[in-house]
């Protein structure tokens, strides 16, 4: 996902030269063809991420649309409050980019596991989240995040995850992308790199014939359009590579319970807290935490 | 250029009774902190922001962020006199969906950027000259900070970049009144020596009384004091000025004048 990630923002940004990137001294061998090619709209602001998210906005209102890219919960939570004030209340075209989402830094630990971060961005108004499930779909949500600059929150795993499409597909904020073909009653329905997940599941005879989806783009505001996707279906299970408090299941079922769709049974799974703090790799804790 | 040009004394004067009245009638906090800020206020507002009421957006504009919102009804103040707004807009201040919120906001005509919380303006206006440098334009940003706010760790990480990247586009202006929320900078984070701190990390330093304004219009007109460093204003400052039984107070921080004490206060600076 993040040669996906470097190589669209490339391309990107030949075609837009409002584009910049930001990075918060992290990035070594991934964001060099940004840097090498676009000095002028490349900045390593150090590990300083409060002040490059303060300055992203700063450029931002200037008329850049800015990339900051760092790991984990460096460019998420350490500067929440400049995203919600700075960025998402002035509806600024900036999107904080994290690499190694849910528990892909797996050894090196609880600093480093990024199973928090939807709760933060999926409370703020005016924030999109982007949670692609292949690199195919980092490349149709950085296309979207350009096309409709604002806020933004886009979620990488690391690296190699296969693809699942053949091209970027067409995706828009709130929609279901259908990833496999299987019962539509029967849904498993799974935002973000754990898309590899859900369609491992898929195979198996517990999960056998449910269609699989994708949710890339997803926020606040589309919360109550999610009734209508839940009014055709009986049972959906939500996979994700985050905590449950908080989380993408919780999204759905809250416009569940909000917009009164009680005929879809909605299971979310997501991540225990006994991943907190456990060491192991990426698999091994999937698998602790319930996924 | 400042298309204004005009009496900067006579501006901060309309500032002061307009804060105190908005503050009043709002029963709003934070009239000490307003108070401080006047005369840096109006010296840039009336003589050296590049600046144009009837066009607030102006691409060539210079920008002015005050990073510690809470003294918001001074920079109102002075934007409504100015002509950015009608003065009967000020009425609204703090009322239900009024846009004059009791923090600075950017969805009143002229305010950049909304604040409330310290320590966001200097990084914010980092970006901004950031750009201007890449886009090579030549307006300017500055920054109006609080001292008990320079607590924030966000501010230093700027003042690294802006010196790193050689901003000399960037002010940085500290209205240095020596109180903060409790008690005195000086009791609770102590910031001296701050004209070395600040030197320190790159910036052009410059002291100054924050009322003196012969004094704040030479050395703001005069901008950047060293090409390529960003400049650092410490503007010495009384928190409460012009109102003598709020000046030096932590009390006004938080009260409200009631009608009399508004009364003894604009009596006050109608007499100064």
């Amino acid at each position: 996902m993040r040669n996906a990630f470097i190589e669209e923002l490339v391309t990107l940004a030949r075609q837009h030269p409002q584009i910049a990137l930001i990075v918060g001294d992290l990035g070594y061998s991934v964001i060099e063809p940004f840097a090498d090619e676009f000095p002028d709209r490349f900045i390593n602001a150090g590990v300083a991420e409060q002040n490059m998210t303060g300055l992203a906005a700063g450029m931002a209102s200037e008329g850049y649309h800015v990339f900051t890219y760092s790991i984990a919960n460096f460019p998420t939570f350490r500067c929440a409050e400049q995203i919600r004030n700075d960025v998402a209340y002035h509806k600024l075209p900036v999107t904080v980019v994290s690499v190694g989402g849910g528990l892909a830094y797996g050894a090196l630990g609880y600093s480093h596991h990024a199973v928090q971060d939807y709760a933060l961005m999926r409370t703020l108004p005016n924030m999109l989240i982007a949670a692609p499930g292949d690199p195919m779909e980092v490349r149709a949500c950085m296309r979207y995040l350009v096309e409709h600059p604002g806020p933004s929150y886009l979620r990488l795993g690391k690296a190699g995850e296969p693809n699942f499409h053949d091209a970027p597909p067409e995706i828009a904020p709130g929609r279901w992308l259908r990833i496999r073909d299987g019962k539509e009653k029967f849904v498993l329905l799974s935002t973000g790199a754990c898309l590899q997940i859900a369609m491992e599941w898929s195979m198996t005879t517990e999960h056998a014939n449910r269609a699989v989806y994708s949710v890339p783009l997803w926020s606040m505001a589309d919360k109550a359009a999610q009734a209508e996707n839940l009014r055709a279906r009986e049972h959906v299970i939500t996979i994700e590579d985050h905590l449950h408090d908080g989380g993408f299941g919780s999204w759905l079922l809250e416009a569940k319970a909000l917009y009164q769709e009680h005929d879809c049974i909605v299971h979310s799974v997501a991540l225990t807290p006994e991943v907190c703090g456990t060491v192991g790799s990426q698999s091994t804790l999937n698998k602790l935490g319930g996924l | 250029m400042n298309i204004l040009n005009i009496d900067s004394s006579d501006l901060a004067r309309r500032m002061r009774a307009q804060a105190l009245q908005m503050v009043h009638r709002a029963k709003a906090s934070h009239i000490g902190s307003a108070l401080s800020i006047c005369d840096i206020v109006a010296v840039l507002y009336a003589k050296t922001l590049k600046l144009d009421p009837r066009d607030p957006t102006a691409p060539g504009r210079d920008r002015f962020i005050l990073s510690k919102g809470h003294a918001c009804v001074a920079v109102y103040a002075a934007l409504a006199e100015t002509g950015f707004f009608p003065r009967e807009d000020l009425l609204n201040y703090g009322q239900d969906h009024s846009v004059l919120m009791n923090h600075i906001s950017h969805k009143v005509a002229g305010v950049e950027f909304s604040t409330g919380s310290l320590g966001h303006g200097l990084p914010f206006g980092t970006g901004k000259s950031l750009a201007a440098k890449r886009l090579k334009q030549d307006w300017r940003t500055v920054v109006l900070l609080s001292d008990g706010e320079l607590g924030e760790g966000s501010n230093w990480e700027a003042m690294m970049f802006a010196a790193h990247h050689e901003l000399d586009n960037l002010v940085a202006i500290v209205d240095y009144n020596k109180l903060q929320s409790l008690t005195t900078v000086d009791k609770t984070l102590r910031v001296e020596p701050l004209a070395d701190k600040a030197r320190a990390f790159g910036w052009a330093v410059r002291e100054v009384d924050g009322h003196d304004h012969a004094a704040l219009q030479s050395l703001l007109s005069q901008v950047p004091w060293e090409t390529g460093k960003p400049s650092f204003l410490i503007a010495h400052t009384t928190k409460g000025k012009g109102v003598g039984f709020m000046e030096n107070s932590v009390e006004w921080h938080y009260k409200s004048p009631s009608a009399d004490q508004l009364a003894l206060a604009l009596g006050e600076l109608n007499h100064a």
